[in-house]
């Protein structure tokens, strides 16, 4: 069984992040080298420290542009980090990349699969990338074709397929070799509800085989749903880390409700506060809106609306959340996670 | 070094060349055999060129086929999988130190090169005979026709790897056609002592060491650049552009 340790991982990009469609321009060298303005820095880690046990389920959780892609693609050889280090096992993952790419498979956010081939052979030939003899990986990329139901499909070019087949024969080339370590980067964006289902099932079940998996996602019920552990990273950052349920447990009350007055009033915030299982409220802005951490939640509605009616501001919308990680990161932020 | 991994990838771009012979063979060889049925069969036949114009075609007709097959196999692949399919971070992410996969690429682009020239010589010598071949130092075309090969491989290379998508007409238009028409493919290098300048400036272009070479070991009967001056020529040639262009590989491959 193979963890992951990270130690004050920190990443600056003097150019695109990865992933970004640019490429090296072609024709007169412009502004480059020669401009005066230093190129912008874009810090995209900032210190990040994890230890991933062997064994566990661990997600990365936070908005686009919080690192978490920049912590995959260090994680597995494909950035080079600024500062700090990082193990797959005892590897080294910058030092040692050959011994840490056995280790691993990778799916990544955009599907990467080989268009010049049809989906067994994608198979086929990853297996064959990692020495796998021929009658073995007739045999596992069969049992793969089976479990990811890509089995009418399997000798198709992958140029016709739909997003999901896509996403379900990257997950299926990833598990080829076997790997101990599987880094998947928002594996169900874009699945539909059936295949997301069955892709947590073959995520579980890998898992119970000793296998570490790391998954970024900013779906909420995803992480729920699958991780043991889960880091809330923003801007390069670690904000909370903990297990779903202790996470859930640390925002105060448990239940957000989001409420927006017609006007900003400091003494009906006031008057919140004193509210029977009220913990915290916090004023969003000056235009009336307010963040309302309790105990209970819809119960707290009427008791809102008296208080609104007696200082004569009216109560324009209120919006009930339950104890959920999306709470949790807005809490710590003060933004959405999906904004 | 994983040789496992290595040839599994040289096995991948075989499977896919297999797979697309009938569209490399026209995409290869259509316009050059064009270029040979008019200027050699036409042109010749009308009277408007010298019957020893056949013999003198057919080096160049050879270099422009393997250099474009070359440049095609490895660039082509490389600027699509780098910025928009990222079909190559399958490999990337194979147990191999990372240049290796550029080499490999080098190596499947001058395999399909060597196979290009090999095939052209025959089709080419089918429209234009009877033309006059002199095969008197055969060592010596092996080595010419694998480093120009090998050229063109890495010329891939270095091109695939620092074009950008949106610039592929400009690197045909900018790049390779100006190198074909001052690559002394279609004429001699003496041919432009009455353009002393451009007949210096033109040492620069590679393919004058591949066209020079070939009508060296092929046509020796018509003046032609010393062979030792190509085989230099050729293998600083070779060498930059792979150093350059596995430069450029690693550039893209990590960030």
């Amino acid at each position: 069984m193979v963890g992951i340790r990270t130690r004050d991982l920190r990443k600056v990009y003097t150019s695109a992040p990865p992933f970004a469609a640019t490429g090296t321009g072609f024709g007169p060298p412009t502004t480059r080298g020669k401009s005066k303005q230093p190129r912008p820095e874009i810090v995209a880690l900032d210190g990040l420290t994890l230890d991933i046990h062997a064994g566990e389920v661990f997600g990365l959780l936070g908005p686009n542009g919080a690192g978490k892609s920049t912590t995959v693609g260090i994680l597995t050889t494909r950035v080079q980090p600024t500062g700090g280090q990082a193990w797959i096992g005892d590897h080294d993952v910058w030092h040692d990349q050959v011994a840490v790419k056995r280790l691993i498979g990778v799916v990544a956010q955009r599907p990467n699969l080989d268009f010049s081939l049809t989906a067994r052979e994608i198979l086929l030939f990853h297996g064959a990338y990692f020495g796998q003899d021929s009658a073995e990986r007739g045999k596992r990329s069969q049992a793969l074709l089976d479990r990811f139901k890509l089995q009418d499909r399997a000798d198709q070019m992958v140029r016709g397929f739909s997003g999901g087949m896509m996403q379900r024969l990257s997950i299926a080339r990833a598990m080829m070799h076997d790997p101990q370590v599987l880094f998947l980067d928002e594996p169900s964006a874009g699945l539909d509800p059936q295949t997301r289902l069955l892709l947590w099932e073959i995520i579980r079940e890998y898992n119970q085989r000793g296998k570490t998996i790391l998954l970024t996602t900013h779906n909420m019920e995803e992480a729920d749903a699958l991780c043991h552990r889960l880091v809330i990273i923003d801007h390069g950052r670690n904000i909370a880390l903990g297990s779903p349920r202790e996470l859930k447990a640390s925002i105060p009350g448990g239940f957000l409700l989001r409420l927006r007055f017609g006007r900003h009033s400091p003494e009906l915030l006031e008057r919140l506060q004193s509210l029977a299982g009220v913990r915290e409220v916090r004023a969003s802005d000056h235009n009336g809106a307010a963040d309302l951490y309790a105990d209970r939640g819809g119960s707290l509605v009427s008791e809102i609306a008296s208080l609104a009616s007696a200082a004569t501001v009216e109560l324009c919308d209120v919006h009930i959340s339950e104890p959920s990680l999306e709470n949790l990161f807005l809490h710590h932020t003060g933004r959405s996670l999906r904004e | 070094m994983n040789w496992k991994a290595f040839f599994a990838m040289l096995a991948r771009d075989a499977h896919v060349a297999r797979r697309n012979a009938m569209v490399l063979m026209f995409q290869t060889f259509l316009q050059p055999l064009m270029f040979v049925f008019i200027f050699g069969r036409v042109m010749v036949r009308s009277g408007y060129m010298p019957e020893a114009y056949k013999s003198l075609l057919l080096p160049g007709i050879m270099a422009i086929s393997m250099v474009f097959t070359g440049v095609w196999a490895v660039a082509m692949p490389l600027i699509a999988e780098f910025q928009f399919t990222r079909e190559i971070e399958d490999r990337l992410l194979a147990p191999m130190e990372i240049p290796w996969v550029a080499i490999e690429k080098v190596l499947a682009g001058t395999l399909q090169a060597l196979l290009a020239g090999v095939v052209v010589i025959p089709l080419a010598w089918l429209i234009l005979r009877p033309i006059q071949f002199d095969l008197h130092a055969p060592l010596s075309l092996v080595a010419v026709t694998v480093l120009v090969a090998i050229f063109s491989a890495c010329g891939g290379l270095a091109l695939g790897c620092s074009v950008n998508q949106n610039h592929i007409g400009l690197m045909f238009s900018m790049v390779l056609t100006p190198m074909i028409f001052f690559g002394c493919t279609y004429y001699p290098w003496s041919a432009l002592k009455t353009f002393p300048i451009l007949q210096k400036v033109v040492l620069m272009n590679p393919l004058v060491y591949a066209s020079e070479g070939l009508r060296g070991t092929l046509v020796p009967q018509f003046p032609h650049l010393p062979l030792i001056g190509v085989l230099v020529g050729l293998i600083v040639f070779d060498t930059m552009l792979l150093s350059a262009g596995l430069r450029q590989f690693q550039k893209k491959a990590v960030s």
